[in-house]
């Protein structure tokens, strides 16, 4: 085999999980949301644009890291979030309305003026982070002197990857280990039941709306060395959360890291292989070819292998 | 112990509860027995607070329990095993039970309550890692009683728990059940398998078309003629 071709393939494969990981940070946000509120959250990635701006103002303006600003976004956005669910989605979930899905319709309404507000105070110019690091990277050779291919390692992408795999995974503790995330998943699986257990659901939608709004906050900060920032970039990462959250299955949180690892190699896969402007043809493939062949998501996988059928 | 006054309930326009009374008293087993459709299950969730009562008052040791958020009824002491079990299905067996001990003195005392689940219910302790949706429709049963007595509750709602399953698993529900009541926990029972909801119960009350036509020592509606026709098929 050519050693280019192999390069060229492994190099793409890298990308691809680095991306995967940080959308499945996003997309567990909205599975999370989905999966409490039966609403899906049409204003996540929106939130993740504003979290961006909070990052890249305490960049800009404090000198602060995009990565300890992590500590201090993805708290504001848990109560932005709650805020959201608390002042805006609840009085709306209460109304009977002609529309039987408005409060979808109303997240959309909120990242529409989220945008706006964001073009009107900051300009729709492109914005960064110019941290040291940007293009700083780590390569094979100087692990494994005498490999025989070459591969390299982005600084920011990987240390963004490794955040998301962390706060996965004290996601992951936190909703199996402790009695408020065993709620969650509860008021998930059966609200009804939840409450006869003594669970009060409306907390639990704060605290899960809440949640979702961190979770895509901290990928907000993780994303702001990688990207540009422009008010509408949350539109597209929506998108994203939402391809996500079909792929992997409504409410499914391992379905949502698996199906943004998947997607993010598939995106990558297409950029390299069929070029860049691709990929977006690639998310949809990926959105439409589940949609068809696989409606439950990777949930269904999972859960058929699980029951043994 | 606990105490319905009047309750009338809707569902949107449509009344299905008129004017409903009954009272259990503690450590009694009383039964609501009823045709399909005739509003049992209703009841049980406007007493637990799921649904609302238009007119009346719901008591339970003598506190006004209507108006309070269904979530903090445990906290009194006042479980409901729901119909068709409603189990946490994607959880594990074990993580259905700690569901049930969430809260207060029952927190405190969850690992001794799941001993005693597990001694009233040896298979469910066998399959403690198992999920719960992967359970047998008996199992299930026995997983959301389990649930429900982690709370460490005065009294138990039950509604149909015999639903869907085989005879023999029916008897050794109705057993458990009684032998929760013998243990000194208060039962309110919501069944259509009336011979077996009589036969465990001291009184009932018997529901048709969202009224109580009748009630009485559970002995005494056993011989009643319109059970009898109407319920025992005799």
């Amino acid at each position: 085999m050519d050693p280019v071709k192999v390069e060229v393939f492994l190099q793409t494969l890298i990308a691809g999980i680095l991306l995967g990981g940080l959308y499945a940070l996003i997309g567990l946000g909205m599975t999370l949301i989905m999966g409490v509120m039966r609403i899906i959250n049409l204003a996540h990635g929106e939130l993740m644009m504003v979290a961006m701006y909070m990052a890249y103002w305490l960049f800009t303006l404090l000198h602060i890291d995009p990565y300890l600003a992590v500590f201090i976004v993805a708290p504001a956005m848990f109560f932005f979030g709650m805020a959201i669910q608390r002042f805006l989605i609840n009085p709306v979930l209460r109304v009977e309305a002609i529309l039987p899905e408005n409060q979808v319709i109303l997240t959309v309404g909120i990242g529409m003026v989220l945008s706006n507000l964001a073009t009107i105070m900051f300009t729709s110019d492109y914005r960064s982070t110019p941290v040291e690091y940007a293009s700083d990277a780590w390569y094979l050779s100087d692990l494994w002197r005498s490999s025989p291919i070459e591969l390299s390692f982005s600084v920011p992408w990987v240390v963004s990857f490794l955040f998301a795999v962390v706060i996965t995974a004290l996601l992951w503790y936190f909703l199996t280990r402790t009695d408020t995330g065993k709620s969650i998943r509860a008021t998930a699986q059966d609200r009804d039941a939840a409450l006869l257990m003594g669970v009060n659901v409306e907390r639990m939608k704060l605290l899960t709306f809440g949640l979702g709004a961190s979770l895509v906050g901290a990928a907000g900060c993780l994303f702001i060395p990688l990207y540009y920032l422009y008010p509408a970039l949350g539109g597209r990462f929506t998108l994203i959360a939402f391809v996500i959250t079909i792929l992997g299955g409504l409410g499914s949180t391992v379905g949502a890291i698996i199906g943004g690892v998947l997607l993010g190699v598939f995106e990558s896969m297409t950029a390299t292989y069929l070029g860049m402007g691709w990929a977006p043809v690639g998310r949809f493939i990926i959105f439409v070819a589940a949609l068809v062949f696989l409606p439950g998501g990777i949930a269904s996988v999972l859960r058929r292998r699980r029951l043994g059928g | 112990m606990l105490e319905v006054k009047g309750i009338d309930v809707f569902y949107g326009d449509v009344q299905v509860i008129w004017d409903v009374s009954f009272r259990v008293e503690e450590a009694e087993v009383v039964t609501i027995i009823g045709a399909n459709g005739a509003g049992k299950s209703t009841i049980l969730k406007t007493i637990s607070g799921l649904l609302r009562p238009s007119r009346g008052e719901i008591f339970f040791n003598g506190e006004a329990i209507h108006r309070l958020p269904p979530y903090s009824l445990i906290d009194l002491g006042l479980v409901h095993v729901p119909e068709a079990r409603r189990l946490f299905v994607e959880m594990t067996v074990e993580e259905n039970l700690e569901m049930g001990a969430l809260r207060g003195e029952a927190k405190r005392q969850r690992e001794r309550s799941k001993e005693m689940v597990f001694e009233l219910f040896p298979r469910l302790k066998e399959r403690r890692r198992q999920i719960a949706g992967t359970l047998s429709g008996g199992e299930q049963q026995m997983l959301a009683i389990g649930r429900a007595l982690m709370s460490r509750p005065k009294m138990m709602m039950f509604d149909e728990p015999s639903l869907g399953l085989a005879p023999i698993l029916v008897a050794e529900i109705f057993n458990i059940i009684e032998r929760i009541n013998q243990e000194g926990t208060t039962v309110l029972l919501v069944e259509q398998n009336v011979k077996m909801a009589l036969s465990v119960a001291n009184r009932a009350y018997v529901l048709e078309n969202g009224r109580v036509v009748l009630e009485g020592p559970a002995q005494q509606l056993i011989d009643n003629e319109h059970v009898k026709t109407a319920y025992l098929g005799v």
